[in-house]
């Protein structure tokens, strides 16, 4: 290892004849991998990695098909897949380094998951800034798709509470970067194309318990939910749940749910002994191998209706733990197995805050389609950050999750795309598994500057992944 | 199989090779289709009503009766090039059946096309999807090649050849994300068939098309078309010869 003199950023690079490139206790195992979604698996060599030199090790000696690193693989698509390449699991890099308890600074190892430091930290008064709907997600990886969560017209998304990354970019080097300069606003977002993220130093978000007050209310149709979302900013957290399936008047009938952290004096009595305490266990397991097809339009519809009635027309106040108001799947372990082996798509699309038809138009196209969507999900969001491909924009953002296999649904969506495209509209590569390279570069407008960063920290392309090569960044 | 974004089709003139690429591209356009085959008016013609469909179409040229040749020719094909998701392996000729056992120029074109071509195009296109890890080949056989008979055996011996190597390969490369398929059609009326007369069960390219679509996205190794040849060909399979030689097959 050889620490470089006074070179702006870098920490220090590390000899690539490593004599640990041999040593068979570390090599790769060839291994398929899919996302989330469980679809389009591809084959790469996959390295578990636990220190730095590693990593650094396995960036320069990247043959032609590259190298990737993959967190706790939440993203649907083939985001975090590199077939015929090289992928760093992260997972094993999960030390938390340093807490500073009075202002909320941390700063932790990529491979460290919300779950982890929402366990540790939250019993201190310190929540995680934004919280995607799973604690199972790598701070790397969210820092990556530039995740958001249900208070992001507040608080914008993880890029924004980052404030320092150190990154092991394509020439081998170690570099410290810091929140503002181009190649830190590269990564956020970056979908993991400049370089493996090692560390970050983040700053939590305080507060006082770990219980949710919750307004919930029951919205007729779209109109009604989008309407009711124009006073989201009297609270810190707000999603509906959208039943894509109803139809005509009742098209787009919504659950609103909106809430903040209680005080402490706001808790029931029993409680204030001990505001923070955080539990959370998985109680159901999804078997494996569930048939295909078995969430149709009718078991869904019925999902759907049940959920809905259950739901209170108007309720406020009612508190609600962490887990229960953000994480609601993490209680069933491998729910995704429930698509069967065809697997399933997520569709994230995100239109202008004043083309809220276009959004109407995806709903109607799946009610009238009859296309099963179990928990589609509808939020305003706020402000966008400087990340060149980051998703987040103020609009209106619309979740769904959709089987996948049927040649009609790719269709579908591809026609879709066109119209969210007419609006100014775009996809999240964090959900994606089908858009083409035409539609990703006209929804990420700020694509060629990106490249032009990426290209200066990575000229020979080490860093690649199949989301990279199907659409083309 | 989803999100089909570029073929290779070795046999690019073949009516079921271009009733299969018609599919994908109904399904998106826009399709990079890269057409091995001999270098004739009709490749051309292909080639072009093809780009005039939308296709991103781009021509090898490929003959598989000089064995050195095409062996070059098709490892040009899988050098270099953005990833691949399907190779396509429909070249074959049916020829003359008599000819092909009596003739021995007849029977070794027969298995110069149909057999070691296949086998040539298995390995190198194996050798760079396991590189890529991932993708697809389909191996255009037949039902002939199922329980070969005395009116079409060395077609149906060639088949038969090519058949259990990719279904053997299927299995080699099944820890290198790489899928193989292989299609066992019965009669369809195409070029290669002309001039015969169509038995029960015969069918157009297109249905053959929707089987290997169908077959790429339920990830099967085999696929018969008509899928009612399967249960034919079941019966017929454990058939005892003396029965099975005065059946009209
Ligand atoms: C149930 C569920 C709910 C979700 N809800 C939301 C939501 O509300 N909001 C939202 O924004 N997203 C949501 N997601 C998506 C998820 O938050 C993102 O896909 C996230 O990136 C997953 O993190 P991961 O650790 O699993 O990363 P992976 O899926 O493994 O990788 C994702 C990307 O990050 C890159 N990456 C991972 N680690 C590193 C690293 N150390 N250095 C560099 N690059 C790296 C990978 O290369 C890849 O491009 C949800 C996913 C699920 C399954
Ligand atoms: N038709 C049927 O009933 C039937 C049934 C079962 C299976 N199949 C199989 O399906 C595949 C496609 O058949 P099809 O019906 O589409 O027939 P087709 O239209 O006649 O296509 C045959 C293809 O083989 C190519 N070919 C022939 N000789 C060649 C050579 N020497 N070198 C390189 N390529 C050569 C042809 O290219 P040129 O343009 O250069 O001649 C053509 O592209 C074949 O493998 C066939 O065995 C057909």
């Amino acid at each position: 290892m050889a620490w470089a003199s006074s070179a702006s950023c870098v920490v220090y690079s590390v000899g690539m004849t490593s004599a640990r490139a041999g040593d068979p206790a570390r090599a790769g195992v060839r291994r398929s991998l899919t996302g989330w979604g469980r679809t389009a698996a591809s084959v790469a060599d996959v390295f578990t990695v636990d220190d730095d030199e590693q990593v650094a090790m396995l960036v320069g000696s990247a043959g032609r098909r590259g190298v990737l690193a993959r967190g706790l693989g939440r993203s649907y698509g083939d985001a975090a897949q590199n077939a015929g390449g090289l992928v760093l699991d992260m997972t094993a890099r999960r030390a938390i380094l340093q807490v500073d308890e009075a202002t909320g600074v941390v700063e932790v190892e990529a491979g460290v998951s919300m779950d982890q430091l929402i366990r540790e930290l939250l019993p201190l008064g310190w929540f995680v800034p934004v919280s995607p709907g799973t604690r199972q997600v790598t701070v790397g990886g969210a820092i990556a798709a530039d995740v958001h969560g249900k208070n992001h017209h507040r608080d914008g998304s993880f890029g924004a509470h980052v404030q320092e990354l150190t990154l092991v970019t394509g020439d081998g080097r170690v570099r410290r970067v810091v929140a503002g300069e181009p190649l830190f606003w590269a990564t956020v977002g970056g979908m993991g194309l400049t370089g493996v993220i090692l560390r970050a130093r983040i700053r939590m978000k305080c507060v006082r318990t770990s219980t949710l007050l919750v307004d919930t209310r029951r919205c007729a149709n779209l109109d009604d939910v989008l309407a009711q979302m124009e006073d989201d900013d009297r609270y810190d957290y707000s999603v509906a749940w959208v039943d894509c399936l109803a139809r005509g008047a009742a098209l787009g009938r919504s659950v609103l749910t909106r809430g903040r952290f209680a005080t402490v004096d706001e808790l029931p009595a029993p409680r204030r002994d001990h505001p923070l305490t955080f539990t959370s266990r998985t109680r159901l397991a999804a078997p494996p191998g569930w048939p295909n097809g078995l969430l149709n339009r009718y078991s869904v519809g019925a999902f759907n209706e049940a959920w809905f009635r259950k739901a209170p027309r108007a309720r406020m106040g009612q508190p609600q733990s962490v887990g229960a108001f953000f994480h609601p799947l993490d209680g069933v372990a491998g729910w995704n197995r429930i698509y069967g082996s065809s697997g399933f798509l997520q569709y994230q699309v995100l239109v202008p805050l004043d083309s809220p038809d276009a959004i109407r138009q995806v709903v109607a196209s799946f009610s009238s389609n009859g296309l099963a969507s179990f928990l589609s999900v509808l939020k305003r969001m706020g402000s966008g950050n400087p990340g060149y491909l980051s998703f987040p924009r103020p609009g209106w953002t619309l979740t769904l999750d959709i089987p996948a296999g049927d040649p009609a649904t790719g269709m579908l969506l591809d026609r879709l795309d066109e119209k969210i495209l007419e609006v100014g509209g775009r996809s999240y590569f964090a959900k994606d598994s089908r858009m083409t390279a035409r539609s990703a570069h006209a929804m990420y407008p700020r694509l060629s500057e990106w490249r032009e960063v990426r290209d200066r920290f990575d000229p020979n392309g080490v860093f690649t992944s199949d989301l990279a090569r199907r659409v083309q960044l | 199989m989803q999100n089909v974004q570029r073929v290779v089709v070795i046999g690019g003139t073949s009516a079921i090779a271009l009733a299969t690429v018609r599919e994908w591209m109904s399904q998106r356009p826009g399709l990079q289709v890269v057409l091995a085959a001999r270098p004739t008016p009709a490749r051309a013609d292909v080639a072009n009503e093809l780009r005039g469909e939308g296709a991103v179409v781009s021509e090898h040229d490929l003959e598989l009766t000089d064995p050195t040749l095409a062996r070059a020719q098709i490892e040009t094909v899988f050098a270099g090039g953005p990833d691949i998701d399907v190779v396509l392996v429909a070249a074959g000729v049916l020829g003359d059946q008599e000819a092909a056992w009596t003739d021995v120029d007849a029977a070794l074109r027969m298995t110069d096309i149909n057999y070691r071509g296949a086998v040539l195009v298995g390995v190198l296109a194996g050798r760079r999807l396991r590189e890529q890890g991932h993708g697809a080949m389909v191996l255009l056989s037949s039902v002939a090649g199922e329980r070969v008979r005395r009116s079409n055996f060395a077609y149906g011996a060639s088949k038969a050849g090519a058949d259990g190597f990719y279904l053997g390969l299927g299995e080699a490369l099944r820890g290198d994300g790489v899928h193989v398929l292989v299609v066992r059609p019965g009669f369809v009326r195409s070029p290669m068939t002309e001039g015969l007369p169509s038995p029960p069960l015969s069918q157009d390219p297109s249905q053959v098309a929707r089987a290997v679509i169908d077959g790429l996205a339920h990830g099967r190794r085999i696929a018969w078309s008509p899928p009612a040849m399967r249960w034919v060909m079941a019966g017929l399979r454990h058939l005892p010869y003396p029965l099975f030689r005065r059946l009209p097959v």
